[in-house]
């Protein structure tokens, strides 16, 4: 809370005008200097045109390949970590999806999967979402996709295992510790940002093609999450119950374990919750590198635009995502209300009284018999070990799917159209061109301006800072497309996130109902939603847009239901006896109570945004995520690709440092540490 | 669990035994049927013979697939190879010669840039000759636009309708929806230096492209853009191509002054220099396969319109063309 500490001196400067006139300011001259130097030094590189930092990158890229084979660097270093996590994945692949030793089907069948998943999810969680995870894993194989879900969640499982291995430490230490917090930040916008194509080539050369590169390229996206999110929820114990603990006499380390981590165990999991978002959202991505499972359906099938299969393939990565969801958060539930030690896992919680404990443990004995017999079956007879049937509920969904398809391709586009023209026209225009058509220093300096007056100090220095290194790219252009973009999908993701989030947060049945959708929004392959809204909107920037939003909008509406939901019900209550309409209390009392969720909505809101760039550049966005893609396409190209993907970087690292800050010194203002 | 069964008491311990040996029991009774490993599975594994495995890249369109396909069947079944397919990007699947993990690449779209790293520079790829197949790319139109404005397909005509052409993204110009990032472009140039009223707008994908092009034949709209063949699309919708200055040797040598349509392309066959001097029966497989537009087109159509199985797809074509199979395999 370095900023809290100077707020004062700055504040004694800027008081005398709120901040929102200074910007409005800034904004007018910005307007006024526009008129004169429009078209002036914009710094625009054509498509095929390359500087000599790209040209350098190119070069790099090739020695690297080049003494691959006698590097010790990838002798000792790369080649350990790959034999390690191709052993891992290729291990949980021969329990459950690759056939092993000659026998021609995996160690444990169908039947014995589900038994072992219904199993874990009762003793971890409770039989309602042991009952939803079976009935998920059955309909994989109902679908006909059984071998490639069990690929997909066996390279899930390793990913998200290590991503949790590593990240929440990390998340602890970066909750714990200001200064890490601060060195770690822009790594993560850094991994959450840096376009996957841009590294995944690259990858191949370090860790080879296989699952090692695949769990890797998976483990950089989704890793981050759990470690920002932890450190998130470390954070948000209040001061007073720290300082309470540490005055009773705790040790730092007695802190952490008794205190910060219990009381943060919610948001914890949201966090691991997230992880397996991100790790699901990689799965057709890694397939471009022959990662084994549902991905290669959705990109074959997409080959042909056959969107009846990515459908129903995508619809199997949902199922997975919200049955792995469910059992993680119902797990937390369960160890939230049970005993809190390390074996207090398996026991029952107290609230539902003595008889079901005495029997739970019995239950659970022969819950586990039962389990092993059904992989016994499932490794020993071949009706258990190779779901039967055709998978005929997945051609039923295939062509009900390329039906709706069809249909809303033939019937909506008119109205679409109107809509894309006026948001085109009305905003995104005229803001490109505001951006792209004023010269660099010009935008440059706003920005810096901006920052500084939104962010202070440190937040106008990191905006010069990647002002400058975006010059240095030499794609200054594509990033002010680019950035028009991004900002009008953050407006939206946002104006969406705080409607919906809200309305999630106030009612429990609202966020039963709509959850499983966002989780479809996340996991969902873009393209299986993508080729429809080609259809509707075209090939336009318009349609980039759409994509960012349905995919960064749920975060940011999740994130604010749960901190509408943490305000104290109390406060909500007194708020209401007081004679607050709903109107009030959700403008006067929840929302400026969950600013920390607010602005870490905004934060993740605009990161996920613009991880969705260069999916925006398969729709026609152009600019930097058109040219991360053609990097990953043609050899000569590539170092433009990877300066497009530090320019995607630096847009994060800038926008991220100016809304942190932002949100903190708000929040200092208002006299809450948070 | 081993806590639990410890903690519990010897009568929960005996009766949840009970409970599970009798399950156990019953499932053992009840259940019976095949047992796996009864029937050996297919010859694959028993025959793998001289040739050994055959590490096939596959790159991400349906042409390319269909040659995999049929490539892979005959191997596997002619040759008794082990096919092992890998879903590769281009970049992705060249790097695998060095690497060791890819022997082939059967559909090579030009690429200069990648023959010189690895095949001139680093040596560890060879060319394999050409596949049969001639590349086109070039300017297309929908066929309705084409049959209604028959001069539409001369580049001379295009300003004429420049306008007609316009969208959201291309301003007061006529747009040129150009492509999929894979292939080289040389569009901006030609624009510019046949003075066209045109901008060109970056699609992004073959998705979007085909995407767009479909819309647009259905509806009645305007489209020029950006495309090529062989190509399973143009069997659904067959697109016409735009004439431009015919194309002569050199005069796509200056990227900033081309003003001339697209070469014809030769696609080829590139194998890693280890698959080559290994002596493999796939490999002279992969040297003497060789087939022509409207074969490749045939069996991607099997794959993309009557949606078979690759396998099948390519069984249908191999017995239907065994001559064309069997001079492969002298």
């Amino acid at each position: 809370m370095a900023v809290v500490a100077q707020v004062p001196t700055r504040l004694g400067a800027i008081r005398a005008i709120p901040r929102r006139f200074v910007v409005a300011g800034i904004l007018a001259l910005w307007l006024l200097i526009f008129a004169v130097f429009r078209g002036h030094q914009t710094l625009a590189l054509a498509a095929a045109d390359l500087t000599g930092l790209h040209r350098w990158f190119n070069d790099v890229n090739d020695s690297i390949g080049a003494d691959r084979n006698s590097n010790p660097l990838f002798l000792y270093f790369f080649n350990e970590i790959r034999l390690v996590i191709d052993n891992l994945v290729t291990f949980i692949q021969s329990l459950i999806s690759q056939p092993s030793s000659g026998r021609g089907v995996p160690q444990i069948g169908w039947l014995g999967v589900v038994g072992i998943v219904g199993y874990l999810s009762w003793a971890l969680g409770n039989v309602r979402v042991a009952l939803l995870a079976m009935a998920g894993f059955t309909f994989f194989g109902l679908q006909g996709l059984w071998q490639e879900s069990m690929d997909t969640l066996a390279l899930t499982l390793s990913a998200v295992f290590v991503s949790l291995l590593i990240g929440i430490p990390l998340g602890v230490w970066a909750g714990m510790s200001d200064r890490a917090n601060r060195i770690m930040t822009p790594f993560l916008d850094f991994m959450q940002t840096m376009p996957t194509f841009v590294y995944l080539a690259p990858l191949t050369l370090f860790f080879l093609i296989g699952p090692a590169s695949a769990t890797i390229a998976t483990l950089i996206y989704a890793a981050p999450p759990a470690i920002r999110i932890t450190a998130h929820a470390i954070r948000s114990v209040p001061a007073t119950t720290v300082e309470a603990a540490y005055s009773l006499g705790s040790t730092r380390r007695q802190t952490l374990t008794k205190v910060l981590l219990p009381m943060s165990k919610r948001t914890v999991v949201m966090g691991i919750n997230q992880t397996i978002m991100a790790a699901l959202a990689m799965v057709t991505i890694a397939a471009l590198i022959d990662a084994p499972g549902l991905g290669k359906t959705v990109v074959k099938a997409l080959q042909s635009l056959d969107v009846g299969t990515a459908f129903n393939a995508g619809l199997a990565i949902v199922v997975m995502a919200i049955v792995l969801d469910r059992v993680t958060t119902a797990a937390s539930e369960r160890s939230a209300t049970g005993v809190p030690s390390a074996e207090g896992r398996g026991r029952a919680p107290g609230r539902l009284g003595g008889p079901f404990v005495k029997w739970r443990r019995h239950l659970l004995v022969a819950g586990g018999v039962v389990a092993a017999v059904l992989v016994y079956l499932s490794h020993t007879y071949v009706w258990a070990a190779e779901f039967p049937g055709e998978g005929s509920t997945g051609s039923t969904i295939a062509s009900a799917a390329d039906t709706v398809t069809t249909w809303a391709q033939d019937h909506l586009s008119g109205m679409t159209n109107a809509l894309r023209d006026a948001v085109t026209n009305g905003l995104l225009n005229p803001f490109q061109s505001l951006l792209t058509d004023s010269p660099w220093w010009l935008v440059g300096a706003v920005l810096v301006a901006v920052g500084a007056v939104l962010g202070g100090r440190r937040a106008g220095v990191t905006a010069g800072v990647c002002v400058a290194l975006l010059v240095g790219t030499g794609m200054w252009s594509d990033s002010m497309t680019t950035l028009a973009s991004t900002a009008v999908a953050t407006v939206l993701v946002m104006a969406l996130g705080v409607v919906v989030g809200v309305w999630m947060g106030r009612s429990p049945m609202a966020d039963r109902l709509i959850r499983p959708t966002l989780d479809a929004a996340q996991v969902m392959p873009p393209f299986v939603y993508l080729v429809p809204f080609l259809a509707l909107f075209g090939a336009t920037r318009f349609t980039a847009i759409v994509a960012a939003v349905v995919y960064a909008a749920p975060v940011t509406m999740k994130i604010i239901a749960d901190g509408v939901r943490a305000v104290p019900e109390t406060t909500v209550e007194a708020a209401a006896a007081a004679g607050s309409n709903t109107w009030q209390i959700i403008t006067k009392v929840q929302l400026p109570m969950s600013r920390s969720a607010l602005a870490l909505a905004v934060n993740q809101g605009l990161i996920y945004v613009l991880s969705m760039v260069v999916v925006g550049g398969l729709v026609g966005a152009g600019a930097l995520g058109y040219d991360v893609v053609a990097g990953f396409s043609q050899g000569e190209l590539y170092g433009k690709g990877l300066a497009a993907g530090l320019a995607i970087v630096l847009l994060g690292v800038m926008f991220d440092g100016i809304t942190q800050a932002a949100a903190r010194r708000t929040t200092a203002v208002n006299g809450r540490r948070h | 669990m081993a806590i639990h069964l410890v903690a519990g008491t010897r009568p929960a311990r005996w009766r949840a035994g009970a409970a599970g040996l009798t399950v156990l029991g019953l499932a053992l009774t009840a259940c019976g049927g095949a047992k796996v490993g009864d029937t050996p599975s297919a010859a694959g594994s028993s025959s793998g013979g001289k040739c050994g495995t055959f590490n096939l890249a596959v790159n991400p369109w349906v042409g390319y697939e269909a040659d995999a396909a049929v490539v892979a069947y005959v191997a596997e079944h002619k040759l008794g190879c082990t096919v092992k397919k890998k879903d590769l990007k281009e970049e992705v699947a060249w790097q695998g010669f060095g690497t060791g993990e890819v022997d082939a690449v059967l559909e090579n779209w030009g690429h200069d840039d990648l023959k010189k790293k690895y095949i001139t520079d680093q040596k560890t790829a060879v060319a394999a000759g050409p596949t049969g197949n001639n590349g086109v790319i070039g300017w297309y139109v929908p066929p309705w636009l084409a049959k209604k404005y028959p001069d539409i397909t001369s580049y001379k005509n295009l300003n004429k309708y420049a306008s007609q052409f316009k969208t959201s993204e291309s301003g007061s110009q006529g747009q040129l929806l150009d492509g999929d990032p894979s292939y080289v472009t040389n569009d901006a140039a030609l624009v510019k230096n046949l003075n066209l009223n045109f901008k060109v707008v970056y699609a992004g994908s073959e998705t979007a492209l085909i995407q767009a092009f479909r819309q647009a034949e259905k509806k009645q709209e305007w489209i020029l853009g950006y495309f090529y063949e062989p190509q399973w699309f143009l069997s659904e919708v067959p697109l016409v191509k735009v004439d431009l200055p015919p194309y002569k040797e050199g005069c796509d040598a200056v990227a900033a002054a081309v003003a001339c349509d697209y070469p014809v392309y030769d696609l080829d066959k590139i194998v890693s220099t280890k698959f080559a001097a290994s002596g493999s029966p796939a490999y002279s497989l992969v040297k003497s396969f060789s087939w022509t537009n409207d074969d490749q087109n045939l069996v991607a159509k099997y794959i993309a319109v009557d949606k078979m199985s690759d396998e099948a797809a390519a069984k249908k074509w191999v017995e239907a063309n065994g001559d064309k199979v069997a001079a492969w395999l002298k």
